[in-house]
């Protein structure tokens, strides 16, 4: 199984760092957004996926699944839907104000 | 246990949520004022009892480590912590009469206050996950103030800002998840002792690199192309807590990490660490020279102090780790001063460029000797507070040998000293110059500005008396097992 997630989780990288590198801002937001998704299958793939019962008292089992890598991603996913929410308004208001979403005209200064 | 380390989180964590209700701006200036000053208090209190107590930790919700979350104040933390709050009620107290009724009603103070507690969050987390979360705590604030006003040059710039921010945490999580599957678990006291036990082979030395990445993309060490931008286009004040905290926490992390972690192979990562500061200094100082707007010449003297404390860590000699304790202190107080000096500056002429200014000492003398004493205090003149930290980094580099470090060092002194007293110069002396006419300049500026400038001079001439408070910090750098010890024995 961690195989298998291996391969997604490099897929999902290479995706998104292919979306962050064009040239319009959407593709840009997408692609940090799929990058982070990435990095939080990671997160519970280097952990061991799912072996044995939930960590509860009383359960008896054989194995536990260990919680702490659920709770780390539980927040980390909390934060990036934040900040992804919150670079969607960002690159929404930044295009009426300046008319484009290329990537290649906003660069530089005022001055140069 | 001592439940006094999360107050200087608490303060500033209610007062925002308070600001947040409040749309009376005389209010919210209220609150926040006074939030500032218990702040101040609460960090100078745990300092007090760093000092006679040694380390204080809190386990929250009483899960011993390394089970629970776990918030350490060692002498290091907690200076920083009190440094960070000291700068904050400065930059506080000047924006209450520049920032513009704008932002002030669109929840600048609110948004400070939160910036506050990522920082000092970053500072006194003991728990590697812990310090992710109060990085986006201080990100998302730092995303939200560097955009406030909607400018379309700030527009532009935070594009950027979030989107290497945003990368950066993502090889922050990735970065964890390696270190969790290696060593099992996130407490920093125990991913040393475990490093310690397994020894820092290929494996972890890929993490701490990676590590080094992350954290020097928020700092500034060598990855800051992102930097003169971002930091350039919101309001002077919101750049002085920029330049003062948010890169210095990216530091204190490489600090922190390097010194308790990662510290078992020296071999892999000072040569690293001491590569990417000297390229930083070198860069840093000629940026400072080659531009002539005001906002550049401070933002790259960030580059170059980042660059001197990294150096210093990598040297890691005791007189060097002292060193980098007292000119982070030093640097949060002095970024943050020249920064409200250069938005006072820049208002009084109406414009950035220094070849447009002239002749102002007339119209402002003390900005002007307020200007040239912070210039001097940075570029490391005794009797100001660079100097002692820039002499024992100095110290630290040739007892180690590093004279090419060393060399940097010094020959960065002088670019840098030479791009603030130009400014001066051209700002200050010569015939005014009849450009644009110039913007009223609110008042009361001058006592937020002359305090941290008084903190400056007492960190250089009581040099002796803080020294006692940074050689312990200095101490526990030095022998990571102090930290150990306090945060993993009950």
């Amino acid at each position: 199984m961690e195989f298998i997630m291996s391969i997604l989780i490099g897929a999902l990288f290479s995706v998104g760092t292919y979306l962050i590198l064009s040239r319009s801002l959407l593709r840009i937001v997408l692609g940090t957004a799929i990058l982070s998704h990435g990095v939080h299958l990671l997160l519970m793939t280097m952990a061991g996926l799912k072996r044995g019962a939930a960590p509860l008292l009383g359960e008896e089992a054989g194995a536990y699944t260990d919680p702490l890598p659920q709770a780390l991603i539980l927040t980390s996913i909390v934060i990036s839907f934040g900040v992804t929410a919150f670079f969607f308004v960002l690159a929404y208001r930044a295009y009426q104000e300046l008319r484009t979403d290329d990537m290649e005209l906003l660069r530089g200064d005022d001055d140069e | 246990m001592n439940n006094a380390v999360v107050l200087p989180l608490l303060i500033p964590l209610l007062a925002g949520v308070v600001l947040v209700f409040f749309s009376n701006v005389r209010a919210q200036r209220t609150i926040s004022a006074l939030a500032a000053l218990l702040n101040v208090a609460a960090c100078a209190y745990l300092v007090q009892q760093v000092r006679t107590d040694g380390i204080q930790t809190l386990y929250m919700g009483g899960w011993l480590p390394p089970f629970g979350i776990v918030f350490v104040a060692d002498m290091l933390g907690a200076l920083l912590a009190l440094t960070s709050a000291v700068v904050m009620g400065a930059c506080l107290f000047y924006a209450f009469r520049t920032i513009g009724e704008g932002r002030e009603r669109h929840h600048f103070y609110a948004l400070a206050q939160f910036l506050t507690v990522g920082v000092i969050g970053s500072f006194l987390t003991g728990d590697i996950f812990n310090l992710f979360v109060c990085f986006e705590v201080m990100l998302i604030s730092s995303y939200a103030l560097i955009v406030l006003g909607g400018e379309k040059r700030q527009l532009r710039e935070s594009i950027k800002y979030i989107l290497i921010n945003i990368v950066s945490s993502i090889l922050f999580v990735a970065s964890m998840a390696y270190l969790y599957a290696a060593l099992g678990t996130l407490n920093m006291a125990q991913l040393a002792v475990r490093v310690a036990e397994t020894g820092q082979g290929g494996g972890l030395n890929v993490v701490a690199a990676l590590l080094l990445v992350v954290f020097s993309l928020k700092a500034g060490l060598f990855l800051f192309f992102w930097l003169p931008g971002s930091y350039g286009a919101p309001p002077s004040v919101v750049a002085a807590m920029f330049g003062g905290l948010l890169t210095k926490v990216g530091v204190y992390a490489i600090v922190r990490t390097f010194t308790l972690i990662f510290a078992y192979d020296p071999g892999f990562t000072q040569p690293l660490i001491e590569w990417m500061s000297i390229g930083a200094m070198t860069l840093g100082a000629l940026g400072a020279v080659a531009y002539r707007d005001v906002p550049r010449i401070l933002i790259y003297n960030i580059v170059v102090a980042v660059g001197l404390i990294g150096f210093g860590l990598s040297a890691a000699t005791e007189a060097a780790l002292d060193g980098v304790v007292f000119y982070l202190l030093h640097d949060m107080v002095a970024k943050a001063l020249v920064f409200l000096l250069g938005g006072w500056l820049m208002t009084l002429a109406g414009t950035d460029r220094s070849g447009r200014m002239g002749g102002l000492i007339e119209k402002a003398p003390a900005l002007g000797w307020m200007f040239f004493a912070t210039g001097m205090a940075i570029a490391g003149v005794p009797p100001l507070s660079g100097f002692v930290g820039k002499l024992l980094i100095v110290q630290g580099g040739l007892e180690g040998g590093r004279y090419i470090g060393v060399a940097v060092a010094l020959a960065t002194s002088l670019l840098v000293l030479l791009s603030l007293t130009r400014l001066f110069m051209s700002a200050f002396w010569g015939e005014p110059k009849s450009g644009e006419p110039a913007s009223v300049v609110p008042s009361g500026l001058l006592a937020p500005c002359a305090s941290l400038l008084a903190i400056v001079a007492l960190l250089g001439v009581g040099a002796e008396w803080v020294n006692a408070y940074v050689s312990l910090a200095g101490e526990v750098l030095a022998r990571p097992e102090l930290y150990i010890e306090a945060v993993l024995k009950e």
